[in-house]
Formats: structure tokens, sequence, C-alpha cells
């Protein structure tokens, strides 16, 4: 058995779980956050994409005592004060899911992606950097409109704060 | 996953004496390739040594033309890497296009080389640079360290520590990916240097990653992406499987070397 801390949404958390439990379990069953999802079992599909210290990961291949120390954020993480994240509002906006089912890994993703190329986003490299997370329903069309509408306004946002 | 002990080394020698101690143990870099074997049940570590906390296997240097990389560096440091960038561009591009962001978030340079994957891209490269590979006991050139399917000249216990090399003149790196796993169906990566050229092909070889010493000769005597369209690569030598057949793949092999040449420049 393995003692594991870690700082999740903010909030520090301890349990006890196998060695060999993998992180995405520990989230959902250990700490009852379902918004991470399971969804390949092969490291494919992206759904249980979460940050740990600030990067995306794929929390299905990864396990818990690994990940013993680090920063988690979650899907749950994300929304300030109850005001959908400017990702989250934007594929409402854009029709950025059908069933739903990858889109908090969609979001995590997109998230992680916004954040690291400082506003250089274009159509190519969000489709490149999608490549990680499969979606059955939407064709990713609006994915990827969403993604660079949340870029713009998120962008756009820091440029006016800075001003 | 079959049941497995965890352990966290914060050095080099710690995680050596962990290993020694452990006889069915594994190291653990990424996690890419072994947590996902482990979860199919087709690898049972007894324990799991994670290499992921040691500073001294973390990090890039670069002192004028030689480059290091520790072996835990990630894929997308690799990426990103301004200074490497300005050295060898190309091993910059060849880490962005492994598998996708979470994968580089999370694999490492040391991790993909011991696995010796015969559709990996780092093998290629290494190769391709003359690397040499820095374990815990020795130095073994590129040349001597990958030799065959998920087979190296590593030993038992023996830990990959860097990779270092020499940055070329030019290089350039293609790959055709697997539409569904980002993997090289066939990639080459080729590299120019005041000692000649070196060609390193992944994701083709019946028997892994390979140097094509005729490319190498025709590239020689005249750097150009026609060259080597000549070079003769026999689909006797080639992997087939339901992705593409042998015959397919050799002539891929000549594909992305012309376009390995192109992008070197
Ligand atoms: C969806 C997906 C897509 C991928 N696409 C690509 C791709 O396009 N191209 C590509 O090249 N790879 C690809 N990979 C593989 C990825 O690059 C892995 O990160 C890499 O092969 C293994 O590195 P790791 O650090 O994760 O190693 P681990 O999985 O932790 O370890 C792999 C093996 O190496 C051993 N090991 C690890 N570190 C050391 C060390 N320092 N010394 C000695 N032995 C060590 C381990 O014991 C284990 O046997 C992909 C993986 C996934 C899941």
């Amino acid at each position: 058995m393995a003692k594991v801390t870690l700082t999740v949404n903010g909030r520090t958390v301890s349990g006890e779980c196998d060695d060999r439990m993998l992180l995405v379990h520990f989230i959902r069953e250990k700490l009852g956050l379902t918004g991470t999802h399971v969804g390949c079992d092969t490291t494919q599909c992206g759904t249980c994409v979460i940050h740990m210290n600030g990067r995306s990961v794929k929390s299905c291949s990864l396990l818990a005592v690994q990940a013993s120390g680090a920063e988690i954020t979650t899907i749950e993480g994300i929304a300030a004060q109850g005001e959908l994240h400017p990702v989250q509002a934007a594929f409402k906006e854009h029709h950025g899911l059908q069933c739903g089912f990858c889109t908090p890994g969609m979001v995590m993703t997109a998230v992680d992606m916004i954040g690291r190329h400082g506003g250089q986003l274009d159509e190519a490299t969000v489709r490149h950097e999608l490549e990680g997370n499969i979606c059955r329903c939407t064709g990713y069309q609006n994915i990827v409109a969403a993604v660079l509408a949340a870029n713009q306004q998120m962008h756009g946002a820091t440029r006016q704060a800075a001003e | 996953m079959y049941e497995t002990n965890y352990h966290r080394a914060s050095s080099v020698e710690g995680a050596i004496k962990l290993r020694g101690d452990h006889e069915e143990g594994r190291y653990l870099a990424g996690g890419m390739t072994l947590i996902a074997t482990m979860k199919q049940r087709l690898a049972a570590p007894s324990d799991l040594i994670d290499l992921r906390h040691i500073p001294d296997l973390a990090g890039i240097s670069i002192d004028g033309g030689n480059v290091r990389l520790g072996a835990a560096t990630p894929h997308a440091e690799v990426a990103r890497s301004e200074e490497l960038r300005a050295v060898c561009p190309a091993l910059c591009n060849l880490a962005g296009m492994i598998g996708d962001p979470h994968v580089r978030h999370m694999g490492t340079i040391g991790g993909s080389i011991a696995n010796n994957d015969p559709a990996a891209d780092y093998p290629a490269a290494m190769l391709a640079l003359g690397a040499t590979i820095i374990t815990d006991r020795r130095w073994i050139t590129a040349d001597e360290f990958f030799i065959g399917l998920f087979e190296t000249a590593l030993e038992e216990g023996e830990m990959v520590t860097a990779v270092t090399f020499e940055a070329p003149e030019k290089a350039g790196y293609a790959k055709f990916a697997n539409p569904a796993s980002r993997y090289a169906l066939t990639g080459v990566f080729v590299a120019k240097s005041a000692d000649g050229v070196r060609v390193g092909v992944t994701g083709a070889g019946a028997n892994g990653v390979f140097r094509h010493t005729g490319m190498e000769e025709a590239l020689e005597s005249n750097w150009a992406p026609d060259s080597v369209a000549g070079a003769d690569v026999d689909p006797e030598d080639m992997l087939y499987d339901m992705h593409a057949s042998a015959a397919y793949r050799a002539n891929l092999v000549k594909v992305m070397a012309k376009r390995a040449v192109i992008a070197a420049g």
C-alpha cells in the first residue's frame, strides 16, 4: 500500500491505495471527482487528460504514487467562482461537443495548449496538438473553432489587462 | 495490472541499488511504454524504480557544438529547447512529432532508446548523429547500442544516464506517421558533418533501426534530395504488417530520405 498526497484543484488530499492504482482511478474513486473519464485503456484517447504540475498528462497511464507530491488540476478545478472557464464557454458557444464524453479531456488539453503557445495558435497547430484526443461525434471542426475562439478571447483579454 | 511495488529514487546510485535489490524490478521513466504494457499484463515487474525525480538525469546542456541530453528529459522539453534548436533543430522537430502533447510531457529520451521500439523516432537520430549513449557504467556508441527489435546492448540493471553528440552541420528528419499511433511507419534522419554523412532509418527495418550506407555514400558525393533516388533498399530487409507491406516500406525509406534532405536544407 502507498500513501498518496496530492494538491487537487488547490486542496491538499491524502489517501492510501495499492501501488498499482492508476491516477485516474484515484481521482474518480477515492476523490469522487468523476469528471475525468476513462475511455480507451491504451493511452490513446485522451478523455483522462488532467494537468500535473501545470502540464497535460494522461491520468490513465500514470500510477497515483507516481504523482504523489504533485499539483493536480482536473476539469472540476478550472471554473472560477461558478463561472465557466473561457475554454468551457467557447465549447458551449461553438458547439464543440455532442455526447460530451471526450469533452473534459478536450477542455484540459485546450487549456494546456493555449497556455503553452502564448497566443500563437493557428488551425494547423490546434489540429496537431489534438492528436492525443479522440472525439467520435463532432468531426473536430467545432472543437478546433472553440479552441481558436478561446485562445483569442484569453490572449485578447490579457493584452487588454496589460494596457 | 498485476501487483507491483513503487520506489522513488533521488539519485543514480540509489536507483542502481534499488534495482540490484529487486531481480524482477524495472526502471520507470515516463511510463508511456511501461505502464501501458503493465496495464495489458504484458509486463509484470515486481518493483518499479522511478527515475523522474533524479536531478542528475534531467535537462539539456550545450557546450559549443557538444550536446548532452539527460536520460529523463521529456520529449516536450527537447522539442521546445531554444538552445538545442540553435545547434540541431532537426532533433527538436523530431521530438515534437512523437505521439501527442501528453505523451511528450511524460515520455523520455532514455526510456525511448532503452526500449528500442522498431518504430520509435529517437533511435534513428541517435544513429545518424553518431551519438554516444552514456550509462551508469560505460559509454556505448549508437552503432553498438541498438541491436535488434526491442533489443539493446544494455546489460541487466544497466541505466542510461544521458546521450551526447556533436551537433552536425546539417540534419533533417522526415517521418511517415502511422495514422493511428503516430509512431514511425518509416522515419529517416540524415546528418552531415565534417566526418561525412550518416543516415538512420526507423520503422522499416526487419531487424529494427539501421544505417543505410548506400544512401550515405550517395549523399556524400552529392548532397541533394534526388541523390537517394537510386539507392538500393531491399524489401527482403523490411518489416511488414497490416499497415504497410515490405515493398511499400522499402519505397517509403527513399521518399522519407529525400524529404529529410530537403528538411535539412
Ligand atoms: C499514444 C502513444 C504514442 C506514442 N507515439 C510515439 C511516437 O510517435 N514515436 C516514438 O518514438 N514513441 C512514441 N511513443 C512512445 C513514447 O515515446 C515513450 O515515451 C517511450 O517509448 C518510452 O519512454 P518512457 O520514458 O515513457 O519510458 P518507460 O515507459 O518508463 O520505460 C520504457 C522501458 O525503458 C526502460 N527504461 C526507462 N528509462 C531507462 C533508463 N534511463 N535506463 C535504462 N532503462 C530505462 C524501462 O525499464 C522500460 O523497460 C508513444 C507512446 C504512446 C503511449
